[in-house]
């Protein structure tokens, strides 16, 4: 089993929550297939959907909610 | 009270603006600023730089107790809450004044009231402003409203009363549609915002935005004519100028009065912007709302004036009166203003934060730009994506046209793409020469003129 992981395309704020009193998107564990939201990432005050990109399982976050990230950053892992 | 030191409780373009007006003044100024903002313009050129918190701004620039505690400890005699963050919160400028300073706008009370929608509308008819024809307030029932909507005729809006932001609006076109769509907009606004609420307004088609500029002291009111800023992009202003190109003077007289007679009726104090729905068709104006602010497209009036408008709030605040008389304010040629912002217009308007490489600003005594920016300067990714306003003045439309075609090709920004592309096209733009736009043509035009135009590259589908 290989890890994979899930980088930021934008630099900007990362929500790991729909809104602030909603459930995050997924939890570390989760199952994700290529289509699922794992966050939002705001940047100049509009907000971006980010996809996992890739099927995986044990989706592990690297980045807090409402923490700062750069472009390319690695915001969760999962495995493969 | 003069003012000798002004806290200035923004950032980018609009705190360099301040900082710049204070000085012509001859006032000290006290820059507030989040930890993204260190190597910001307006830092530099502040006589006093403050941090007040972290990036976010709501932990920082939208943080009343911070800004207050920056304020209190520089001993400041002002604050200038700019446009945005904190500039139209009631509770902001009654903190400032309750703290013995003067706050740079009017008063709490007055922010309050014209801040409040179904207030404002209230206070605007009753000053004998236009308003746009509805049912003033909420609808019992669909008995009710059928008979309101005969009055004011299709198409019409039904609107949720708790929404906002473009939220809970239908559009119906027939008596027909409105009685179906009422119940079932009744049951979603229950559904959506927890008040099934309702009220009804009639759809201005093709209208244009026009607003006018407003200054007072409290006891004398003036305007400064009016600003056309229909181009907009998500309901958002794109390009602006003034004045307007299609208001005949009888109707811009008529304008710029009643929103001296809505200034006069809450006793106003500082600069503000009455805005205006305005039809073409029947030369009708609506009132839509007041700003009780700086606006961002304020430099077109300036432009086109003479007049600094951020010195005289500042005055104003110092308790002076009007400098100027109604009949001191004429309009001399035409001015627009081109908002740069930080975004891709090739990738559907994608925000695009990052290193400035290389800055060239255009020169001339009939340009001015605006901006946050200088070589070297990193935009961040925390804030709304205006880079800077580039504003073109000429003897009449056509020159000034023609000016601000010139000034965006030596304006060069290296680093990040930006909206110039967009403005070049739009200035180039036989519909936009000859001023025939209004609120619903910059979206379609993007897909249909300015998408194509750009060939092979990457565009917004």
């Amino acid at each position: 089993m290989s890890k994979s992981e899930i980088r930021s395309p934008l630099p900007g704020t990362f929500y790991r929550k729909p809104s602030p009193d909603s459930q995050p998107f997924k939890q570390d564990g989760d199952v994700v297939t290529a289509s699922d939201v794992i966050g939002l990432i705001e940047v100049m005050k509009s907000f971006y959907e980010i996809h996992a990109g890739i099927d995986g399982q044990n989706v592990s976050f690297l980045v807090d909610d409402g923490d700062a990230v750069m472009a390319g950053q690695v915001l969760a892992e999962v495995e493969q | 009270m003069t003012i000798r030191s002004l806290l200035i409780a923004n950032r980018g373009e609009i705190a360099v603006r301040i900082n710049r007006a204070a000085k012509a003044l001859g006032i000290r100024t006290v820059q507030v600023y989040s930890q993204a903002d260190a190597n910001s313009l307006a830092v530099t050129l502040a006589d006093e730089a403050i941090e007040i918190g972290p990036p976010a701004a709501r932990k920082s620039y939208l943080n009343i107790d911070a800004v207050m505690a920056a304020a209190t400890a520089a001993k400041v005699d002002a604050v200038h809450p700019g446009y945005g963050f904190l500039s139209e919160n009631a509770d902001f400028a009654d903190a400032v004044t309750g703290a013995g300073i003067a706050f740079v706008g009017p008063s709490g009370e007055a922010i309050r009231l014209l801040g409040d929608k179904v207030a404002a509308r209230k206070v605007a008819a009753e000053a004998g402003v236009p308003t746009v024809p509805g049912s003033d307030g909420r609808v019992a029932n669909v008995e009710a409203a059928r008979g309101i909507a005969d009055r004011i005729g299709f198409p019409l809006m039904i609107k949720a009363a708790a929404g906002g932001g473009g939220r809970g609006i239908r559009i119906v076109s027939s008596m027909e549609e409105f009685e179906r769509q009422f119940p079932q907009a009744s049951a979603e606004a229950a559904a959506a915002f927890g008040d099934g609420g309702l009220y009804i307004e009639k759809v201005i088609e093709k209208a244009r935005h026009i607003e006018v500029q407003i200054l007072g002291d409290g006891e004398n009111f003036i305007h400064c004519f009016e600003r056309e800023c229909s181009l907009q992009r998500r309901r958002q202003k794109v390009w602006e100028e003034a004045p307007s190109m299609t208001l005949k003077s009888h109707v811009r007289e008529k304008l710029c009065a009643s929103a001296v007679a809505l200034a006069k009726a809450v006793s106003y104090r500082g600069a503000g912007t009455v805005e205006y729905l305005y039809d073409d068709a029947t030369e009708a104006f609506y009132f839509i709302e007041v700003n009780t602010r700086i606006q961002v497209e304020h430099p077109v009036t300036e432009m086109i004036t003479g007049i600094d408008l951020v010195q005289e709030m500042l005055r104003i605040a110092g308790g002076e009166p009007l400098s100027l008389r109604q009949e001191d304010v004429r309009v001399c040629g035409h001015a627009i203003e081109c908002r740069i912002n930080a975004e891709d217009p090739f990738r559907d308007f994608m925000p695009a934060p990052g290193p400035i490489h290389e800055l060239e600003v255009p020169d001339g005594d009939q340009v001015r730009f605006d901006t946050l920016l200088y070589a070297g300067y990193e935009v961040s990714p925390f804030y709304d994506s205006l880079l800077g306003k580039l504003i073109v003045h000429g003897k009449d439309r056509a020159d000034c046209l023609s000016r601000l075609r010139a000034a965006l090709a030596a304006l060069k920004i290296v680093g990040i793409p930006t909206t110039a592309p967009l403005h070049q096209a739009l200035a180039a733009d036989p519909d936009v020469a000859a001023s025939r736009y209004h609120t619903r043509f910059l979206e379609p035009w993007l897909q249909t003129v300015f998408a194509p135009a750009q060939g092979g590259k990457e565009v917004a589908r």
